[in-house]
């Protein structure tokens, strides 16, 4: 695959992993957060944490977008799909993430509501258009990479003038969230972990541009580097930031240049602000509630807007009481320091959504576990 | 959920459509959040819409420097 396999290139890895070895000091050590769940995966699936030097610790971030939905916004999705008239479509992602009850919408499908698991947004509105008796919604979640496409289904039904389509809206911002972790105190239960850099997400990134990262290294002097989502990308951007951290220079770096500017892509940008506004804030699971960091729709597209369309009251949900996700999300846990991980929480039975998501922290330590950072992890999983 | 993956644009097609080739799987996309592509052009695509052009000069300069960095070590 052209423009993949080349930064899969071991030999360039290897040149890679030279040069950060080279570089870090053995008087100190790096903490670097990974923001965005693509990475976290990539990183364990590749093995990188095993071979980075043993003082650069990398650090999981709260960029997965179906970890963060907090309970009650799931528990709201559970209940309209339960609705007779609905046909709710949503991504396989969030098919398998329990409720409040330990509920999922594969088993409310399972029981007979009508759910239905999209790739893309388009087929969701496909469905509108094929059975105007059903009232389709779109259970839309995700950050920067995914809203584009949103907005851009949300013009398309007011152009096509459907009557039986509306979006349940939990789209949310990567700056607000970054911001939190950055603002975390050191101490105590909401703590954050010491960070001296931050992986900056890819996708997101091509949507956003590197700008909107520049108050961090400003504001609270640590690194930013935009990465791609490839392993020479990932260990190309730790060597920018174990360089910046040498110097003494706190600066947004690009590494992905090849598809992230530092402006971003601006027609993605004016349909996202044309379809949406910023919520006042926006309760996140893990990071608690964030001032605009979240969008809903635009009066304009009020008759697309779910939240409007239903009555979605919701019963404000409690997370498993064992389950660390929030702690896992802020980067102050790691997912085997959680007491259920591995022993009731697995991938088949998760209890917390990072263990069901493709980019949740629970879900890479257990698919790709290293022996050498996961101590308490039964034998066989290191090996899976 | 971000995961996008690079894709190859084989033809364009009408209301900002384009056939795109992965590893020889095609597949129908929409191009409209993007500067107009052209066949040969790399897209990075996610949820059936291209998000990005990748840059090929920008991708070249990438692997050639990382390369040097290899020898050089
Ligand atoms: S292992 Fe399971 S229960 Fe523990 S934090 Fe992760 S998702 Fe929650």
């Amino acid at each position: 695959m052209k423009y993949v396999d080349e930064y899969r290139d071991g030999a360039l890895a290897k040149g890679l992993l030279r040069a950060i070895a080279r570089a870090v000091r053995a008087d100190r050590s790096y903490a670097f957060m990974e923001f965005c769940g693509g990475h976290t995966h990539a990183i364990a699936r590749h093995g990188i944490i095993d071979v980075l030097p043993q003082n650069l610790r990398m650090i999981h971030g709260p960029g997965c977008p179906v970890c963060v939905l907090p309970m009650g916004r799931l528990d709201a999705a559970m209940a309209l799909a339960r609705d007779p008239a609905v046909t709710l479509c949503t991504y396989a992602d969030l098919m398998r993430v329990p409720g409040s009850h330990g509920e999922t919408l594969i088993r409310a499908k399972a029981d007979g509501a009508d759910v239905r698991m999209i790739y893309s947004p388009l087929d969701a509105l496909g469905l509108a258009e094929a059975n105007p008796e059903r009232q389709v919604v779109f259970l839309a979640i995700g950050f920067e990479t995914t809203t584009p496409p949103t907005a851009a289904v949300v013009k398309a039904a007011e152009a096509k003038d459907l009557r039986n389509f509306s979006v349940f809206c939990n789209h949310v911002l990567t700056p607000m969230a970054m911001r939190a972790i950055l603002e975390a105190p050191a101490h105590g239960e909401e703590a954050g972990p010491r960070l001296d850099g931050l992986v900056g997400p890819s996708h997101v990134s091509t949507i956003i541009g590197t700008d909107p990262y520049r108050p961090f290294p400003e504001r609270y002097g640590v690194p930013v580097v935009v990465a791609g989502f490839e392993p020479v990308d990932i260990l190309h951007a730790i060597l920018m930031l174990v360089r910046q951290v040498n110097d003494d220079r706190a600066e947004v770096e690009n590494q992905y240049v090849r598809a992230v500017t530092a402006e971003g892509n601006r027609i993605a940008q004016a349909l996202m602000a044309e379809v949406f506004e910023h919520r006042e804030s926006f309760e996140w699971r893990g990071l608690g509630t964030l001032p605009d960091s979240a969008l809903r729709l635009r009066p304009r597209f009020a008759r697309f807007d779910a939240e409007r369309r239903f009555d979605m009251s919701s019963s404000g949900g409690r997370d498993h009481p064992g389950c660390a996700c929030g702690a896992v999300l802020r980067g102050r846990l790691e997912p085997w320091e959680c007491k259920l991980f591995g022993r009731v929480c697995t991938p088949d039975t998760p209890i917390g959504a990072c263990m069901v998501s493709s980019e949740g922290a629970c879900a890479a330590a257990w698919l790709h576990g290293s022996r050498s950072h996961s101590p308490d992890v039964p034998e066989e999983v290191s090996h899976v | 959920m971000c995961l996008a993956i690079p894709t190859l644009v084989v033809a364009l097609l009408p209301d900002h459509g384009a056939r795109v080739a992965l590893d020889g799987v095609e597949k129908v996309i929409s191009t409209l959040l993007v500067e107009p592509v052209v066949p040969g052009d790399y897209v990075v695509v996610h949820v059936g819409y291209a998000l990005a052009k990748i840059d090929k000069d920008e991708a070249e300069r990438t692997l050639a420097l990382l390369a040097e960095m290899g020898e050089a070590s």
